[in-house]
């Protein structure tokens, strides 16, 4: 049975990766999960300079999810190549860098600093929603999205993967925004803006007051975004967003993801991804497929 | 000429041997070597080897108005702290998250520990826990984050202080710690003195309430100056402006102080950044001041961190 994938000529042992933000850069899962089962980790987003991240409080639990406004508290590229890319080097799973910053030339100069790096893909996150500057305001007009792409495009060595953001009237121009721009592949959904009050206190659940909703409930937003990226786009989808189980995952690449990112799930089961890799491939078993690729897209 | 090069020979024949012997003494201690080394990883991976685990409901009972204490039969109870938490997930699929719990007490012998926590609202997952009885299973990861520092107590004269839900870790650390004078200080909104008994029979026990029906009214601080108590360490856990009085007391007094916080988890195991605290030194893992309460605490020294 085959359980490689290929995305944007990466090839990936299964389809399976974390959503970044969710696994940090691995260190604290590796007690729990065998990372060299994974396909690929994608870290959590890096920057030019550290960043200290939001107030808190940044988490709370909505009904079948989360929210989190955790805004990109990150040590900075230098260190993130010192310490986190070797660590991650010595298991056999392929590294996807997630990419944050406040202007183009943030994006542009950390692409610039992983050139050289051992690293196997880039993932651009125009998608966040907690951060003041940059962050979401790449991801929510085509134009900027696409030039965007077309910067980070200048310097990268990795094949870029483009993050979008499900707070837009359109996916499908967003997603043929970044193609134009050049992007090897696509990754969403990220997190949906949202609000918790706290009745009790009156007060907001988040310091930020607004924060990205996660988890199961968002993830028939996702099914359907994805699917509607499949059909506007010849780009490799990584689909993501409420992916709990192996049966969401399936759900996905049929929609028309050719890998998958599991988030949130991670914190309701640290070793949630190794249960999904184990159940697509039972699912492959029981259909009599052979091989993992003839699920992408394949609804009838 | 022919005894020369039999001389030789036996030298040369016994430098072979010599050598064959000092090649076999080598590959000998590498093999023992790697044999040790496999050995560590074997250890290493038992240590590395974390897991959710279905922990079985020993008992459970209430403790006070909605104060609750439940026992759990759990692999947790060998290497657990005073001072470390378990993260608690409902059975409910509509609540992902852990519920980050202190160890009230541990009973390594019988495998058993006691958390005791607040139900905090109507449908809350605290609430789904109070309603499980013995036989029934609780999903946990632990024991998390790092206890307190036991042996900075020893030779000394100690307060252990608790406020609110902040009290019961307080109880495993006054029957672990070891020093000249133990005193525990332990803050309550009422005459519901949860856990009264068990701090009594480990240490002296001074209790303030908020509405002044037993022991000192006020504050735990009030307390502790109502009695002219002394002491030359601190460990404290309860609610941040309690946190925040202690950790001046402390500092005005040059009293060493830990304290322990709380803040909202998501993953309970330092990936996702969520329950980060404002650091006064830029931490060397997170490179900006902030740490993690869940990962690198959640005890702290209180003058490494803004409160």
């Amino acid at each position: 049975m085959n359980m490689k994938v290929n995305i944007a000529g990466v090839e990936w042992k299964n389809p399976v990766t974390v959503a970044s933000g969710t696994f940090g850069s691995g260190a604290e899962y590796a007690d729990f999960v065998d990372i060299g089962r994974l396909g690929a980790v994608t870290t959590k987003g890096v920057a030019n300079v550290p960043w200290p991240g939001n107030p808190t409080p940044r988490v709370a639990e909505t009904y079948g999810g989360m929210m989190n406004a955790i805004g990109l508290q990150n040590p900075g590229i230098e260190l993130f190549c010192e310490r986190d890319i070797p660590f991650l080097k010595q298991f056999d799973t392929k590294i996807i860098v997630n990419v944050c910053g406040k202007s183009a030339e943030d994006y542009c100069e950390v692409v610039e600093r992983l050139a050289d790096e051992d690293v196997d893909m880039l993932e651009i996150n125009i998608s966040c929603p907690n951060v003041k500057e940059g962050g979401i305001a790449f991801g929510q007009n085509p134009k900027s999205a696409e030039d965007i792409t077309r910067a980070v495009k200048k310097y990268a060595k990795q094949p870029v993967i483009m993050k979008l953001s499900p707070n837009v009237t359109d996916i499908a121009e967003m997603a043929k925004a970044v193609e134009a721009g050049g992007a090897d592949a696509v990754s969403l959904i990220n997190t949906l803006t949202g609000m918790k009050i706290d009745i009790h206190r009156r007060t907001f659940a988040l310091a930020n007051q607004t924060g990205g909703v996660s988890g199961p409930a968002i993830h028939p937003i996702a099914v359907r975004m994805v699917y509607q990226t499949a059909q506007a786009v010849n780009l490799p989808i990584i689909g993501m967003g409420g992916i709990a189980c192996a049966e969401d995952a399936i759900e996905m690449m049929l929609a028309g993801a050719s890998a998958v990112s599991v988030g949130t799930a991670n914190f309701h089961n640290p070793a949630v991804t190794m249960e999904i890799v184990e159940g697509i491939e039972e699912y492959l078993r029981q259909n009599h497929m052979n091989d993992v690729r003839e699920l992408v897209g394949s609804l009838i | 000429m022919l005894e020369e090069r039999i001389a030789e020979e036996r030298a040369a024949e016994e430098r072979i041997i010599e050598e064959r012997a000092a090649e076999e003494r080598i590959i000998e201690e590498r093999a023992a070597e790697e044999g040790i080394i496999e050995e560590r990883a074997a250890e290493k991976k038992d240590i590395a080897g974390k897991r959710k685990e279905n922990a079985a409901v020993v008992s459970q009972e209430e403790l006070a108005e909605g104060i609750f204490s439940m026992w759990i039969h759990t692999e947790a109870a060998q290497s657990a702290k005073p001072g470390q938490f378990i993260s608690m997930y409902t059975n409910d699929n509509s609540k992902l998250l852990p519920r980050p719990v202190s160890i009230c007490e541990i009973d390594r012998k019988a495998g058993n520990l006691r958390a005791v926590y607040r139900v905090t609202g109507k449908n809350t997952g605290t609430e789904q826990f109070s309603r499980l009885r013995g036989g029934d299973t609780i999903p946990i990861i632990g024991p998390l984050g790092n206890g307190f520092p036991l042996e900075k107590a020893q030779g000394k004269k100690v307060f252990l202080i608790g406020g609110g839900i902040g009290v019961p870790p307080i109880l495993e650390l006054a029957k672990q710690t070891v020093c000249v004078k133990k005193q525990i200080v332990v803050g309550y909104r009422d005459k519901n003195t949860f856990l009264r008994e068990e701090f009594e029979e480990n240490g002296v026990l001074y209790i303030s309430t908020e509405d002044g029906s037993v022991g000192t009214r006020g504050n735990v601080l009030d307390a502790v100056r109502e009695n002219a108590l002394e002491a030359d360490v601190i460990y404290a856990c309860g609610p941040a402006p309690m946190l925040r009085a202690v950790k001046s007391y402390a500092e005005e007094r040059n009293i060493v102080c830990y304290v322990s916080l709380e803040e909202r988890m998501a993953c309970g195991i330092g990936a996702c950044l969520g329950c980060v605290c404002k650091t006064i030194e830029r931490d060397l893992h997170s490179n900006v001041h902030n740490r993690r309460i869940c990962k690198d605490g959640p005890v702290f020294l209180a003058t490494e961190v803004e409160l």
